[in-house]
């Protein structure tokens, strides 16, 4: 990356600026790949850009910044993302 | 436009230091898809500048500068001012603030700006209260909110900030709601081809600010669109087109929905509910929703 030799105080852009936020999560958002569409409301409405947009429209959750608000299974019209709470024994 | 037709270019990098369910980020990706790379961000005192994340690391993969909470407009037009005599004229320059920022205390520097007819878009992001320094009333506040520093509910309406801007004769001017995206990226993509002041709004409903659970950020969106507390619509030349539901609310080929499908799901408005309900302060609201709707009628229809 470019560092720019200025007097002020920069920053630089990084993934991950404030750690592994998926650590804040209580809920953890699973995917149902049958279930889904490919609609991708649940891409265009995560706050946290942790909805990877595949090449063919299939979506992933980067569970390494998901913070966990649980918008992407508010928002699927078919149900194909549900909630379950972390560290659940199966 | 359908939603599969948003490019993925995504300038906004995960890790941030933004609430779960942030409206600001939502809002803040689809500005970044709609305004490319070449943008450059004009950021004041507000929720963004936490989003930004800690020195010597940030979220945002565009520049960005951080600014004093009332110069947001002028910051941005000594910028655009810069870029134009070094001949980069094809930089869009984006003034990002939220309500307290625009409404009340950065409301003489956009003014300003406006007036002089500088080439910017501003952006303001609207959750109705101050939510960075924690949940103090704004002018943007509705009647009858709870906020830190309005304990027993707002006593005064909101600004019509809209009609403020409009007092500019601005060539484009529009609001929006982070519930519709497609909507939003169609108006930030008109407002990067005008040439001139461009002015922004986009609801943002805020789950602790308002006291909603988090994953009902979109839904509140929608509400409050669908209930008539929030209008779609854009300004070009002084000629206002409302869109989508607000366009139908308008010419009343549908009926807005009551307020209180909107407000019951806010802690912000518990005390109207609980312990009693409050039907006289239920229905202030809701006249002063129908008076504004009756005022967009007769200048607009």
């Amino acid at each position: 990356m470019k560092k720019y030799d200025v007097v002020t105080t920069i920053s630089y852009p990084k993934k991950g600026a404030m750690g592994k936020t998926g650590t804040w999560r209580v809920f953890r958002p699973i995917l149902d790949k049958v279930k889904c569409v490919k609609c991708l409301r649940c891409w265009i409405y995560c706050p946290e850009a942790t909805v990877i947009r595949n090449k063919d429209d299939t979506v992933d959750i980067d569970y390494e910044y998901c913070k966990g608000c649980g918008i992407c299974a508010n928002v699927c019209k078919v149900k194909a993302i549900t909630m379950e709470r972390e560290g659940k024994k199966k | 436009m359908a939603i599969k037709n948003l490019p993925r270019e995504e300038c906004y990098l995960p890790g941030s230091a933004a609430c779960p369910g942030c409206p600001a980020t939502m809002a803040l990706r689809i500005t970044f898809k709609a305004l490319g790379k070449n943008t450059m961000m004009i950021v004041p005192a507000c929720c963004t500048a936490v989003i930004e994340s800690l020195h010597p690391h940030t979220s945002f993969d565009i520049p960005t500068m951080n600014i004093a909470f009332e110069a947001a407009a002028a910051g941005a037009s000594g910028v655009e001012a810069g870029l134009r005599m070094q001949g980069k004229t094809d930089t869009t320059v984006v003034a990002w603030a939220g309500d307290g920022g625009t409404y009340d205390i950065g409301i003489q520097a956009l003014s300003g700006a406006l007036e002089r007819g500088t080439n910017f878009i501003y952006i303001c992001y609207n959750n109705e209260i101050y939510s960075n320094t924690g949940i103090q009333r704004s002018g943007a506040t509705p009647y009858g909110a709870w906020t830190t520093t309005t304990v027993g509910g707002k006593t005064e309406f909101r600004k019509e900030m809209g009609e403020i801007i409009q007092a500019h004769h601005i060539p484009y001017a529009a609001q929006t709601c982070i519930a519709y995206p497609e909507d939003m990226y169609k108006k930030l993509v008109k407002a990067k081809g005008i040439k001139g002041p461009k002015y922004i709004e986009i609801m943002a409903p805020c789950p602790p600010g308002w006291r909603f659970s988090m994953e009902k950020t979109v839904e509140m969106g929608t509400m409050a669109v669908e209930t008539g507390a929030w209008a779609l619509y854009e300004v070009e030349n002084d000629k206002v087109t409302f869109n989508g539901k607000s366009k139908l609310i308008l010419e009343k080929k549908i009926e807005r929905k009551p307020i209180e499908d909107w407000i019951k799901h806010q802690g912000r408005f518990r005390h109207l509910f609980k312990p009693k309900k409050d039907v006289k302060r239920i229905k202030t609201i809701e006249d002063h929703i129908d008076l504004i709707w009756e005022r967009y009628r007769k200048r607009h229809l």
